[in-house]
């Protein structure tokens, strides 16, 4: 499902980025990735999203090769992809509802189809009674919800997460892995980026290591 | 749960899909202008002045030009007879002047009756009583048939009658008709320079009020592409938006342009009764009034669309 061949990306001017990375992740595996800020989790996660191109290497995801899609094809690739981000990215001005369907607005989902969907995706991270709300209204573990919900409502096989359990407490940080968990079991495949050692350990699934922009190892 | 295939990234097109987004964003951009009405007012006022000024200098080209033609109905000419021809000559030529397609009316003066002029207007009744023989001429004015004929032509006409051998001088009043026609050309070429530039300035401060409109919107731009909104998808609203403030511009222009008719009517009624003419102020025609829409719409679009042209690629998710 995801695969790098010699990956390297750098920032002029800047420490970040990663070196000659090659990994796989299987279709429908959940996968950790660990390392101390700046080792190059988020950079890994960009890539995987197309924010950034690398410099060097191939990736494929989903059968595409990112190298190949130009600039009109990228908003279709990145149907293909859910993201979430420990700073949620919600539109403020907008419902939950709303920020929810907006996936399926810009990919043309019709009306109806677009309600029961995103009363799915709410349901399934239990905020469907919060749909009218606007985001500041709810608390940093509901709109990291709302998120989620976004990052899955049209349905993409693979998700990706940055952090998302970084500003919240051990209690929520489960329950949102269990959350994941779900979404995974019925064949998603996640990306999940995180420092929270203890919670990689409990869910216990395969965790690559990186360090200093390099794969430093594999646990599973 | 299903799961879409990989390896397409087409999108599928859907007709009454896209009509319906596009219908709804027409509508939803034209209620983001309400958000901010004082500031967006301006903007329109901006361009509704801009729009109104090369229109109302076209307006005046018209009626100036319908003036004129009321003018030209008055073009005339006189010719001046050789002294040595008989009055049988004269006859003849006035039978084949009134016989000429060309020429309207046809009005003939004595020497006696041009003498007796002369002595009543010119104020020198006593010395022309002193003369022995009557130096004058006999005189013909004569009136084209059509009264809208083109100054050219009406001097083709007088030229022609010139080279009879019964005709000493001609003299075509046409000076002032050319000099006039030469004011109007000036005008309404000054009209299509201001056309030119003003509707630059339409497109700068729409493509401004735009990219100002952008620039606000930045985070959502971001967040809509993250989830994969196309190019075509985010520019539109904003091509809908600046279609509006066109569109918008252009009927303030109308307005505008009616109320300065209107403003003008009663003193306009009053120049045209001391010339004793009927004339009155004409507002634009249909067409007109359609080409300006057609022109503010599209020049909105078009500002809209280099403003998003310029600012959308430099607004990437990171």
């Amino acid at each position: 499902m995801i695969r790098f061949d010699n990956v390297s990306k750098s920032y002029p001017g800047s420490q970040g980025g990663l070196h000659e990375v090659s990994l796989h992740i299987e279709p429908g595996e959940m996968i950790f990735l660990t390392g101390h800020s700046g080792a190059g989790k988020s950079t890994l996660l960009k890539l995987v999203g197309l924010l950034e191109r690398p410099n060097r290497g191939q990736i494929r995801v989903n059968g595409h090769n990112l190298g190949r899609i130009s600039r009109r094809r990228l908003p279709l690739f990145r149907r293909q992809v859910g993201m979430i981000f420990q700073d949620h990215r919600l539109l403020a001005d907008r419902t939950v509802f709303d920020n929810v369907a907006l996936p399926l607005v810009v990919a043309g989902v019709g009306r109806g189809e677009t309600r029961r969907r995103v009363q799915a995706a709410l349901d399934k991270v239990g905020l469907l009674h919060k749909a009218k709300a606007l985001p500041e209204t709810l608390s940093g573990g509901e709109q990291q919800r709302v998120g989620i919900a976004r990052a899955v409502v049209s349905r993409p096989p693979v998700v990706l997460a940055d952090e998302p359990t970084g500003n919240l407490d051990p209690e929520l940080s489960v329950e949102i892995m269990e959350l994941f968990r779900r979404f995974n079991q019925v064949g998603v495949t996640l990306l999940i980026a995180t420092h929270d050692l203890a919670l990689v350990e409990r869910f216990g699934m395969r965790t690559l290591i990186l360090k200093e922009g390099r794969l430093a190892g594999e646990r599973r | 749960m299903k799961r879409r295939n990989g390896g397409r990234l087409r999108p599928p097109f859907r007709p009454r899909a896209w009509a319906a987004r596009h219908l709804q964003v027409l509508i939803s951009s034209l209620g983001r202008l309400w958000r901010r009405p004082l500031g967006n007012f301006m903007s329109i006022l901006v361009i509704a002045i801009a729009l109104a000024l090369p229109t109302g200098l076209h307006l005046l080209v018209h009626n100036l030009e319908r003036l004129a033609g009321g003018w030209q109905g008055a073009a005339s000419a006189t010719l001046f007879l050789r002294r040595e021809i008989s009055d049988d000559q004269v006859k003849r030529l006035l039978k084949q002047l009134r016989e000429d397609p060309a020429v309207g009316l046809v009005r003939h003066l004595t020497p006696a009756q041009a003498l007796d002029d002369f002595r009543r207007h010119s104020g020198m009744a006593d010395a022309i009583t002193l003369l022995e023989t009557n130096p004058l001429p006999h005189v013909v004015m004569i009136r084209p048939a059509d009264p809208h004929i083109a100054p050219a032509r009406f001097k083709n006409l007088v030229e022609r009658l010139r080279k009879r051998p019964e005709v000493e001088r001609a003299i075509a009043d046409l000076q002032w008709v050319e000099r006039f026609q030469g004011m109007v050309d000036l005008v309404r070429r000054s009209a299509l320079l201001l056309s030119a530039l003003l509707s630059l300035a339409v497109l700068l401060v729409i493509g401004n009020t735009i990219r100002l409109e952008i620039q606000s919107r930045r985070d959502e731009i971001e967040i809509v592409k993250l989830v994969g909104g196309s190019q075509a998808f985010i520019r539109r609203p904003f091509l809908y938006e600046g279609f509006w403030y066109g569109l918008l511009g252009a009927i303030l222009a109308l307005v505008l342009l009616a109320v300065s008719l209107v403003a003008l009517r009663v003193p306009v009624a009053r120049l045209a009764h001391l010339y004793a003419s009927d004339f009155t102020l004409k507002g634009p025609g249909f067409t007109v009034v359609l080409l300006l829409l057609a022109a503010g719409s599209a020049l909105g679009v078009l500002g809209a669309w280099v403003a998003v042209r310029q600012q959308l690629r430099r607004i990437e998710p990171h």
